[in-house]
């Protein structure tokens, strides 16, 4: 299965990417979003897996700088995780909020909790059971893009979800 | 006869101002540093110890760091001296010190006693006015050598500038290594000039901001070793660790109150905001101080326990407030153009230090307990975390560039930027208070 046939399979997939090209970081030398992986695997995974959830769903969101907003584009991303924890409920769910470095230890600590609360509750909203889901906030801890400019801050200021292992 | 003596006591009077026993019109030390903050430092001679080979050599070294890293003092080169000391009890030639322009010159001794202990001592002598200004004698195991040292640095600077010394101290951080995006944290502790580290975390875990309590035995910092970042208690000397409180969420930004009794922090509440708790360590009981639905954090008690400082962005950005100790009379209290945090109240009470962020630039800064008379110290592109050396002159931080952390002290001019050597990068530093 060739890679234009997946993405032409996949209209929000193409969406994904065009928001990825925009705010993605030049320099990045691993795949760090869901696109990327999506870009060289689409299609690889087996329906309902782990890898399904975060290649052809997208594992993460992100925010403006200093804001827990869930944006149209994450509202996107966060609907399609919704259907599809609907349809797989065997995972539980960790979502973890990050921070980009642009901001003091403790308050991003916070802001980190802020938004994966957000988006938590957006998923709650969805239809996903409440139970299922965890939050941890890891600040401006765990930045996945390491550049010091704009386009690397705003791939860190993101809620990825987690699936903690099925059976739950 | 004449005014030599002068230098000194402009130092001297100087301090007299800043720890009057009386408390001053706190404009009194702003516009102090405003306007008279270019302190010429005074000249100093430290002689070598003499006795004990080289450890003679060794505290004068940590003597004449301490001195000069203060910015207060320009120790001079020994290749200057005229008089060589033989005996460090007896008066020393001032016409040969004077001729160098020292004003002040120290002279000591080292040696071991019977039972093992070191002991030494020192000489503090005026040059000019020709006569000794103090002489004091210490006693310390093999273990301690540099800690005499800080100790006779500590006394020879409060003897010639009228305030509390800081250098026998130490310093609780977290030590950083490893690439940007997989960091391996560590709790570590050291001496205020970078020495004898040692390490209180094994790494495995994310740990962050460590702070004293006022007896310096225990800190409290912030760890994801459960999953869930939690507060925890440690004995530093045993390496006892302990979970503060049972709460169901993240706990963070912990600090002790003046007292001991309570560790103040944050707690995550489920609508994703965070509010400020005080826990009283004895009985366990919880007291909510804040109670919006916004970030509450970072908070700080003043000195006398009365009254709580704190981050909040209940107003949109992130701003500084102050609270009664029970939460009562919540007061907005910066005003400037841009975000603030990390709020700390300053050991004398007069002043809040600060982070700042403005036109892409983190800043470290002061202001008075209402807000008013804010003085930028300090700027870059990444710094943050300001803490207090325990005489309330002297500011740590940590600066992000060239890769990761690493630590700076910065006095109230804003004049004197040193950093502090660091083998791996390092951030979040907590001073220690002073040992009564």
């Amino acid at each position: 299965m060739g890679r234009i046939a997946a993405l032409t399979r996949n209209p929000v997939m193409i969406a994904l990417v065009a928001m990825l090209a925009i705010t993605g970081c030049a320099s990045k030398k691993t795949p760090n979003s869901a696109a990327d992986l999506g870009l060289n695997g689409a299609g690889a995974a087996t329906p309902g897996s782990a890898q399904d959830f975060t290649v052809n769903i997208g594992d993460r969101i992100f925010f403006d700088t200093d804001s827990s907003s869930i944006r149209a584009d994450a509202q996107t991303t966060l609907a399609r995780q919704a259907q599809w924890l609907n349809q797989y409920k065997q995972y539980a769910i960790v979502i973890e909020g990050h921070a980009d470095e642009r901001g003091t230890r403790e308050y991003n600590l916070a802001l980190g909790a802020r938004r994966a609360a957000a988006t938590r509750d957006f998923l709650v909203a969805k239809g996903v059971s409440a139970q299922r889901l965890k939050t941890i906030s890891y600040g401006k801890e765990r930045p996945v893009a390491v550049c010091d400019d704009i386009s690397c801050w705003s791939q860190n200021r993101r809620a990825v979800t987690t699936l903690s292992g099925a059976g739950s | 006869m004449r005014s030599f003596l002068k230098p000194l006591l402009t130092i001297a009077a100087m301090a007299l101002g800043m720890t009057a026993a009386v408390p001053l019109p706190a404009w009194a030390l702003v516009e102090l540093n405003v306007n008279k903050g270019n302190v010429e430092p005074l000249p100093i001679a430290i002689t070598d110890f003499q006795g004990g080979d080289a450890l003679g050599a060794e505290i004068s070294d940590i003597v004449t760091a301490d001195l000069k890293r203060s910015g207060l003092f320009a120790p001079i080169d020994k290749s200057a001296f005229i008089e060589k000391i033989s005996n460090p009890d007896a008066q020393p030639r001032f016409d040969d010190w004077k001729v160098i322009n020292a004003q002040a010159l120290v002279t000591g001794s080292v040696g071991k006693e019977a039972d093992g202990r070191i002991r030494a001592q020192y000489r503090l002598w005026d040059t000019f006015a020709g006569q000794q200004m103090s002489g004091e004698q210490f006693f310390a195991n093999d273990a301690n050598t540099r800690r005499v040292a800080h100790i006779i640095a500590d006394a020879i600077y409060e003897r010639l500038t009228g305030e509390k010394g800081y250098f026998d101290t130490r310093v609780v951080f977290i030590d950083e290594s490893g690439a940007k995006n997989a960091r391996k944290k560590r709790l570590a502790i050291m001496d205020q000039d970078g020495a004898n580290v040692r390490y209180l975390s094994d790494g495995r875990a994310i740990v962050l901001t460590p702070r004293f309590s006022p007896n310096r035995q225990e800190i409290t910092y912030m760890s994801y070793e459960s999953g869930q970042p939690k507060v925890y208690l440690l004995q530093i000397e045993t390496g006892q660790r302990e979970l503060v409180g049972n709460f169901p969420g993240m706990t963070f930004a912990p600090r002790f109150s003046p007292d001991g009794q309570k560790v103040i922090m944050s707690l995550l509440r489920d609508d994703g905001n965070s509010n400020i708790f005080a826990m009283d360590l004895r009985s366990r009981s919880t007291t909510r101080l804040t109670n919006s639905t916004a970030i509450d954090t970072s908070p700080s008690y003043s000195p006398d326990g009365s009254k709580v400082v704190f981050t909040s962005d209940r107003g949109g950005r992130a701003q500084i407030y102050v609270m009664g100790a029970d939460g009562s009379g919540q007061t907005r209290i910066s005003f400037g153009d841009g975000v603030y945090s990390t709020p700390v109240w300053s050991p004398r009470g007069d002043l809040i230090a600060f982070t700042k962020q403005t036109g892409g630039e983190f800043q470290i800064g002061v202001m008075k307990t209402d807000g008013s008379g804010e003085r930028i110290l300090s700027s870059g592109f990444q710094q943050e975390g300001p803490t207090w050396a325990p005489n309330g002159r002297v500011l740590m931080f940590f600066r992000d560039a060239n890769g990761g952390p690493k630590l700076i002290s910065v006095d109230l001019t804003g004049r004197n930027e040193q950093s502090i050597p660091t083998s791996n990068f390092a951030s979040d530093p907590a001073w220690s208070p002073l040992l009564e």
